[in-house]
């Protein structure tokens, strides 16, 4: 029973941020269909930018929220220069864009910061708590508690705001969007710009546990594409939710059967839901009109 | 007369609206049957359930007194059922002649290593292919434009491209989804021919079209629906005639559908 | 797709020049006339035959042959992603299958080289069947996701049965001996990996241009119409995604042969990211653009080693600089950009 509530969390941990990296890749998918590969990437600045600032005698919170805004910085500069520019390109075309663009920023970040792993201390020490024969760091919490405030703040912002109502709208339907008046390209950048961010916060938030170096966006990348299928592209819940179910099943598997196949039991489980269900858990069926 | 493509009762229904509801045609034999109705009617649905796409809740589709019921589209090609597409299914990275080559595809004996290996029967079977597409081509009267990307071509081409790819495929029943929809008055004259044409040549045509004109000079016979149910059936005449229809497509469809019923 | 508006049609007469012209260069380049669809191929040979010409030092002849069995696979991928349009982000597994068998085979089981080889093909094969069947049933994004799980699933085997595979170190690969003659050095496996190229290129431009390559370009553009056509469209991606493997299956048995080494890395997700990017930056649906892909991405990382570490930047520059300025692909925007022929 302590084993299996140790399991949970720490894959609950590792879940909530293949949550956030599956949330950016909804964002910027349902703002303009690009399923985008330099995901990872923005969780790598938000832990490196942070690690290098502190290391250079930047106070860890304003390094943090410098990191956030590299990474939004990026962000934008991704959706302006290369997506933006690419315009009316097929989905396959945008997508090696967006490897490009990962490749391009690991090779960044190799030459700016280094090769090494960096770690960050954790916001509330280190001394595990203890609930129920199992323990938890303190930081997981951190994480979690994280990954909930960002989860509510931007359901706040796209339910309560007019440009938040602009934002559905452009992934509802982009050409009805423009004609009602909507700057769709300001709406996509914004998507660039949130999922970004995001990815950013989870970076620094999941360093003092997992580490950090310049590679670790391409695992991430594919760990939350891997998670969006699962809850079904397109849908919000549906990222959150399969990035949960991913981290906790690794967990489960790494414990229970064998760490060095956990990344083989997850697959699995993925390809049985999807051949269950092909458009994801929480995706909708789509009815081909001919 | 012998019945060569029938229905019972079939129905389908769309998260609990009733889309097509219980419908039955019996399609003679060389005939060109119309199937007409406002929009939403349930027209296209209809043919795709025929045709396969769709499997029907209720009811059965005969071919040639064969029960094809749930049949996947290419097993009914292979019994000699095809169609065209309201909207556009060309093959758009082909050119005009490989997009009707590819409706040979149920006619071609060649297997996979020999297509690997173009052994000598591979280069006897495109031969014949071509041959086939290019007269198939002539017919909807596209010869010119055979070697062009099928992505260059116009709308009203287009419409004929599909046509002629369904008739390479040699069916017994041609179901043809507006085939005038989009096109000017000039190419639905020619769209007049081409469908009579068809149905000289032997082979059942069922049409689905708003074009009235169109449908009353080529039609044998027209089958009305309203709301996804039989609303009348009979000879162009008939069916100009009948108060019901009238009131069909004054109700649902306007000022429009009454110039287009009384055309 | 654009539509031109119905009052611009070109007069009929107008017709049959610009048709021929237009309709032939179209399929020199992108999807052969059967009649000369073996004109491309034997160019190829000839450019193969010519090249030593202008190497200057064995290292060209090793580079070389690197390109060729990339673009065998790439070629392979490209059936099944250009022409068919399915997405496999895990056709680097099929390598692995290929590179594991002419190593397992001699080291393991005692059967030749040549003979693995043909196993590690057979092996490929029967796997692409079992899983194409289900997997092929997802479309699009999912599809990737599912072959990228599959080609994941294939890396972690290879990684973690150490006592046959070498774990993550790899193992070692015997010479290949055929008939008596020991395949070794980089000038013979130029040599090997061209003709391996050619024969791989030449059965590609066969395929496209017979009745199965039709209906399996028809499924890319339109299942629907493809099936009311009669064509069993998943029996045809079946098929294409199995020939596919086997492409990647030699492809990764001459790679272990010609290296002498294999490791998991060969398997990996990188690598199947690699060949797709080979396909796409080429041009998806030109073969020719797949030799051209392989050999942008096996030359540049070797020139940009000069750069050292800003080599990753440089590579990840010029991948979205092709993407986005010629975003058919190289090969296919060149040929456009030559015709002066707008879409």
């Amino acid at each position: 029973m302590a084993e299996l509530l140790q399991f949970t969390f720490s894959g609950l941990t590792v879940g909530a941020v293949y949550a956030l990296v599956a949330l950016g890749f909804t964002l910027i998918y349902n703002a303009s269909d690009v399923i985008n590969f330099s995901q990872g990437e923005f969780v790598m600045l938000g832990g490196m930018v942070t690690v290098f600032l502190a290391l250079g005698g930047v106070p860890l919170p304003l390094a943090a929220l410098l990191a956030i805004a590299t990474a939004t910085l990026v962000g934008l500069a991704l959706h302006r220069f290369a997506i933006e520019t690419a315009r009316g390109a097929n989905a396959v075309t945008l997508i090696m864009i967006t490897i490009g663009a990962s490749i391009f920023l690991r090779g960044v970040a190799q030459v700016v910061f280094d090769k090494r792993y960096h770690s960050l201390p954790p916001l509330f020490g280190d001394d595990p708590i203890r609930f129920g024969g199992a323990a938890i760091l303190p930081q997981s919490l951190v994480v979690f508690a994280g990954a909930v405030v960002i989860l509510v703040l931007l359901w706040g912002f796209i339910d309560r705001t007019l440009f938040g109502k602009a934002v559905l709208a452009t992934a509802a339907n982009k050409l009805a969007a423009r004609l009602v008046g909507i700057d769709t390209r300001r709406t996509v950048g914004f998507s660039f710009a949130v999922s970004a961010a995001i990815g950013a916060i989870a970076g620094f938030l999941i360093t003092p546990i997992t580490l950090t170096s310049y590679n670790i966006g391409t695992l991430l990348a594919l760990k939350g594409f891997a998670a969006a299928m699962l809850g079904g592209i397109g849908s919000a819940f549906g990222a959150v939710i399969g990035g949960l179910l991913l981290g906790i099943l690794e967990a489960f598997a790494a414990g229970y059967l064998s760490s060095q196949y956990k990344d083989a039991v997850a697959f699995i489980v993925i390809l049985v839901v999807l051949l269950a269900r092909p458009q994801g858990l929480f995706g909708r069926a789509k009815v081909e009109r001919v | 007369m012998t019945t060569v493509l029938a229905t019972e009762n079939l129905s389908m229904s769309f998260g609990g609206v009733r889309a097509v509801d219980g419908v039955s045609i019996d399609v003679p034999d060389g005939f060109v049957f119309s199937i007409i109705g406002p929009n939403g009617a349930g027209k296209t649905t209809l043919f795709n359930m025929i045709s396969g796409l769709y499997t029907p809740r209720e009811g059965r589709v005969l071919l040639e007194n064969d029960d094809v019921t749930g049949l996947k589209p290419d097993k009914l090609a292979r019994r000699g059922l095809s169609r065209t597409f309201q909207n556009l299914q060309v093959f758009f990275r082909m050119t005009a002649l490989e997009n009707v080559m590819v409706g040979r595809h149920r006619h071609e004996r060649t297997a996979i290593i020999a297509d690997l290996l173009h052994l000598p029967a591979v280069g006897r079977q495109n031969r014949e292919t071509r041959v086939q597409a290019e007269a198939a081509l002539k017919r909807v009267g596209l010869a010119a434009v055979a070697e062009q990307p099928a992505g260059g071509l116009a709308y009203g081409d287009l419409k004929r491209l599909e046509i002629a790819r369904a008739l390479a495929s040699e069916p017994k029943v041609l179901l043809l989804d507006e085939p005038a929809a989009g096109c000017n008055p000039v190419e639905t004259a020619e769209l007049e021919g081409v469908i009579r044409g068809i149905a000289d040549g032997g082979i059942t045509v069922v049409l689905v079209e708003h074009d009235m004109r169109l449908v009353m000079n080529v039609s044998d016979r027209i089958h009305v629906l309203a709301n996804g149910a039989t609303l009348a059936e009979g000879t162009a005449d008939e069916v100009r005639a009948d108060p019901s229809v009238i009131e069909a497509y004054l109700g649902v469809g306007g000022s429009e559908g009454k110039s287009r019923a009384v055309h | 797709m654009s539509v031109r508006p119905l009052n611009e049609r070109p007069l009929a007469k107008d017709m049959p020049a610009l048709g021929d012209r237009a309709g032939s260069a179209w399929r020199t380049i992108l999807g052969p006339l059967e009649r000369y669809r073996l004109t491309p191929v034997i160019i190829i040979a000839v450019l193969i035959a010519l090249a030593p010409l202008l190497f200057p030092s064995a290292y060209y002849y090793r580079v070389a042959a690197l390109v060729y069995i990339f673009a065998l696979a790439a070629i392979g991928l490209n059936l099944l992603m250009g022409y068919a349009g399915q997405v496999s982000l895990g056709h680097a597994g099929f390598m692995g299958i290929g590179a594991y068998a002419v190593a397992i085979g001699p080291v393991h089981l005692g059967v030749p080289g040549w003979l693995s080889l043909l196993a590690g093909a057979a092996i490929s094969a029967i796997v692409a069947f079992v899983v194409g069947r289900p997997i092929l049933r997802l479309k699009g994004h999912y599809l990737a996701v599912a072959t990228l799980g599959f080609g994941l699933l294939l890396a972690i085997v290879f990684t973690n049965e150490a006592e046959w595979t070498g774990g993550p170190d790899g193992m070692s690969v015997p010479r290949l001996v055929l008939f008596g003659w020991s395949v070794r050095g980089s000038q013979t496996w130029y040599w090997v990996s061209g003709v391996c190229l050619v024969l791989g290129a030449a059965l590609a431009f066969n395929l496209i241009a017979s009745p199965a390559g039709r209906a399996m370009r028809a499924i890319h553009d339109s299942e629907t119409a493809a099936s009311v056509l009669g064509i069993d469209v998943a029996r045809t991606k079946l098929m294409i995604f199995v020939i596919s493997a086997i492409y990647a299956s030699v492809a990764g048995s001459c790679l272990a042969l010609f290296n002498g080494h294999i490791t998991p890395d060969a398997a990996d997700f990188l690598t199947s990211i690699e060949l797709v990017a080979m396909v796409v930056l080429g041009g998806m649906g030109s073969i020719v653009g797949s030799l051209v892909g392989a050999s942008v991405l096996v030359v540049l990382p070797q020139v940009l080693t000069v750069l050292h570490d800003y080599e990753h930047m440089v590579l990840g520059l010029v991948i979205m600089g092709v993407m986005i300025y010629l975003r058919s692909g190289i090969v296919p925007s060149i040929a456009m950009a030559f015709r002066g022929w707008r879409r």
